[in-house]
């Protein structure tokens, strides 16, 4: 990975944001005018084939696709939101709050139902529950826990095993981790009860999905809190070895965003690109779309879904960001 | 007659005109009003939940260990979800400096409880600004936290434009109501005035009894003064038809008188100058005396076609009657009278008018036709009910056949001849009361031809 990112450096000096990526690609239509930029925090490997399909129907088009992560991402689009095109992030506060500061196009003919669109400028394609995702090694002859509680039993029965090897998102750095944590916190005490006990295990804390999930499917850590599970299956080759389990309390899912910058060079193959989603989301072709589509908040367990709405800003303002972050490291950093 | 007059607008079109005029400007006047209700009342909806969420924001500042917290609940942004997905911006000031949120939203000085509401421009677009403070009091110090919260107002418009739709429908609803309520209201008053109008209009020529069918009470001047000029005209008419018939009579008497002495005195006059000036004398006052006879039938004539009495008569009898009666007078001219007539020709008609004008045409054909010459009446009730005279004389004068049964009008082949140009004009007058006709013509074989088409 990280060879690569230096390659790209290496092999792009010229480029104009001298940004260190998790990971960039680009894809070439031979006949392509333009070239659209991507900026996500999606996995390439995931999106590639939603781009190659988008190519091989509009072939006046490339795709340059740039991943960070979340909260990287946001920093990166708003500091430039001219030099980009689409912004896909699955911090949902972030974007909408990047929709709410008038940084996203309106798009009048992407039709989408209310629920899953923010003011005709924020598309949500994707349905996406936080998981707990176990290495099943470290549960050889133990029941699987099936909810937050009975995690923190599991934990709390055998610390030895568990010590060092549990871990999460690092709120600090990482937006959906940030996301996760704020939505769990809101919907239940649970979640600080579990953060106290994970703290007290020498939690491991991440930036990003990917090493995570790494270091789980590796037997690093045994336990890691709040992944996307779909992200998961997706990620390790071996999916013997790891289970994915939705907890049955309070499943947080989140929806993954696209929005067009206000400031897009190519609006037009932007707009397209949505609509394209969009489509993809719905069709969900076997191999073309690998991520969970949408999932519509009729029943009871998908009102779990994060609502788009304003109030996804509350945890992004600055004195509410600084008592959560105070109170979660006060929980999870134990000195 | 009407298109004498000139007119002006039309009262239908001009009541028809303020009541939709004013439908119109009540319309218009009620979709304002609605609007502007409805704005108002939006708009401190809007105020009420953006003030409400101002409040709940300030309840959560708090002062811990010396600093400001503002932990607000996450409902404070949740309540500001609209359908239309608007926008929010919001500020929190701790005495003049920023502590959080959109820092270049305009903040209004607000002194503790009191709430500020503002409608902006904000990234282009209009926001309702509520700003409201707090006064905290720490260990040492009193600290204000001021916090300004923005709203886009899409969903605001959005209403106002449903609202605004259909406060339109309703104007032009209740436009379109008071229309056809004018409409109908108008046509109905005008309806009463077409009733009175069609009334006179129906009556026969001569008819001026006055009106006694209803009338709304807005009429009743208007149709008591038709009456009285009415009864007026009537009376005059009556009056003046009475006067000539009078003036005629009173003529008549005193001529005959005149006319004996001058009969007499012709006796006792030798001298042939004097004798004819005698003879002039007594030839006009018969003219004189034939004139005012004659002025007498046509005011009766007149007078009886007005109200005309139509009563079952038999013309064949009729005409018999007179036909026997002016023998005497055609042997003495050595005229013979010849009668054609069905055995019965019955009609409804005045069998003193139709005497009258018989008579008349009968009188023509004996003055007319030389001596010794036939005159031929005929009745007929098939095709046409016709009573027709015709005699051997010279025929009407060919370049007057139009004229002469206009009133005082002599033919040239009158010179001579007693007679004061009435006979025809009375033979029509009767014939035009019965809805007929007079037809004079000329036979080929020569002689006039005087018939009565009835
Ligand atoms: N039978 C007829 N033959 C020829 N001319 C006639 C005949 N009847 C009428 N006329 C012409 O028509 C004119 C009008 O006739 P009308 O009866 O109206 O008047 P009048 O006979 O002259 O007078 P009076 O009022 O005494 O009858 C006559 O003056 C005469 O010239
Ligand atoms: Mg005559």
């Amino acid at each position: 990975m990280r060879i690569i990112v230096t390659l790209v450096i290496w092999m792009l000096p010229q480029l104009v944001l001298a940004q260190a990526w998790e990971d960039r690609r680009v894809f070439e239509n031979e006949s392509a005018e333009q070239t659209l930029r991507i900026i996500s925090s999606t996995d390439t490997a995931l999106f590639a084939p939603i781009i190659e399909d988008f190519l091989s129907k509009n072939t006046g088009v490339s795709v340059e696709y740039l991943v960070n992560g979340t909260a990287k991402i946001d920093q990166i689009f708003r500091a430039d939101p001219d030099k980009f095109d689409l912004l896909i992030s699955s911090a949902m506060d972030l974007q909408l709050k990047t929709a709410n500061d008038g940084l996203a196009l309106r798009l009048s003919d992407v039709a989408h139902p209310s629920w899953a669109q923010w003011r005709q400028s924020l598309f949500a394609f994707t349905s996406e529950p936080a998981a707990i995702v176990v290495n099943k090694a470290a549960f050889a002859d133990h029941q699987l826990p099936r909810s937050r509680q009975e995690l923190i039993e599991v934990l709390r029965a055998r610390p030895d095993v568990f010590r060092g090897r549990v871990g999460t998102y690092d709120v600090r750095q990482s937006g959906l981790g940030y996301l996760f944590a704020t939505q769990d916190a809101r919907a239940s005490e649970t979640f600080w009860r579990l953060m106290e006990v994970m703290g007290a295990l020498d939690i491991r804390l991440y930036c990003c999905s990917g090493d995570m999930i790494d270091d789980l499917s590796d037997g690093t850590i045994a336990v890691a809190y709040n992944v996307l599970g779909s992200y998961a299956s997706v990620r390790v080759e071996n999916e013997d070895q790891i289970e994915v389990i939705l907890p049955s309390d309070f499943p947080t899912t989140m929806m993954r965003t696209a929005l067009v910058s206000n400031d897009a060079p190519h609006p037009k193959a932007a707009t397209e690109f949505v609509q394209h989603l969009i489509r993809l989301q719905s069709d969900h072709p076997k191999g073309v779309f690998l991520l969970p589509s949408l999932k519509t908040q009729d029943s009871d367990v998908d009102r779990a879904t994060i609502p788009l709405e304003p109030a996804l800003m509350t945890f992004l303002d600055n004195l509410k960001r600084r008592r959560f972050i105070e109170e979660w490291e006060n929980a999870v950093i134990q000195k | 007659m009407s298109s004498d007059l000139s007119t002006s607008v039309s009262l239908r079109n001009r009541l028809v005109l303020i009541l939709i005029g004013g439908a119109a400007i009540l319309a218009l006047l009620l979709f304002f009003a609605i609007r502007n209700y409805a704005t108002q009342v939006a708009q401190q909806g809007q105020d009420n939940i953006i003030s409400a969420s101002v409040t709940s924001i300030l309840d959560a500042a708090a002062i811990r260990d010396g600093i400001v917290e503002v932990d607000f609940p996450y409902a404070s942004f949740s309540m500001l979800s609209t359908a239309f997905d608007d926008q929010i911006f919001y500020a929190i000031y701790q005495d003049d400096i920023f502590l959080s949120g959109y820092e270049r939203l305009a903040i209004a000085r607000v002194a503790a409880r009191e709430t500020d509401f503002k409608t902006v421009d904000y990234l282009g677009s209009q926001v309702r600004v509520v700003t409201a403070s707090r006064t905290l009091i720490g260990k040492d110090k009193r600290t204000q936290v001021r916090v300004a919260l923005a709203q886009t107002q899409d969903a605001l418009s959005g209403t106002l434009t449903q609202i605004s739709r259909n406060a339109a429908v309703f104007g032009a609803s209740f436009f379109a109501l008071a229309t056809l309520l004018s409409f109908w209201a108008t046509s109905n008053t005008i309806g009463q005035l077409n009733r009175l109008t069609n009334s006179v209009t129906r009556r026969g020529p001569q008819d001026l009894s006055p009106f006694h069918k209803p009338v709304p009470s807005e009429m009743l001047p208007l149709v008591t003064s038709l009456n009285s000029l009415m009864s007026r005209l009537d009376h005059s008419l009556k009056q003046s038809e009475d006067f000539i018939a009078e003036a005629a009579h009173r003529v008549r008497t005193p001529l005959a008188t005149v006319r004996s002495y001058a009969e007499a005195t012709l006796q006792r006059v030798d001298k042939e100058e004097n004798r004819q000036a005698m003879r002039s004398m007594v030839r006009a006052i018969d003219e004189s005396s034939r004139a005012a006879g004659q002025l007498l039938d046509h005011a009766m004539i007149t007078f009886r076609a007005d109200h005309l009495e139509l009563q079952d008569v038999d013309l064949s009898a009729l005409v018999h009657d007179l036909v026997e009666r002016l023998k005497p007078i055609a042997e003495m001219k050595d005229l013979t009278l010849r009668l054609h007539s069905d055995t019965q020709v019955p009609y409804k008609g005045d069998a003193i008018l139709l005497q009258n004008a018989v008579r008349n045409l009968l009188d023509n054909a004996l003055k007319y036709s030389p001596s010794e010459g036939v005159i031929d009446i005929q009745v007929t009730a098939k095709p046409n009910i016709e009573i027709r005279v015709y005699d051997s004389g010279k025929g009407f004068p060919k370049d007057e056949l139009d004229t002469l049964a206009t009133r005082f009008k002599r033919g040239l082949n009158a010179e001579g001849t007693i007679g004061s140009g009435l006979g025809l004009t009375i033979a029509m007058d009767v014939a035009v009361a019965h809805k007929g006709m007079l037809r004079l013509s000329n036979k080929a074989e020569g002689g006039a031809c005087a018939s009565l088409l009835l």
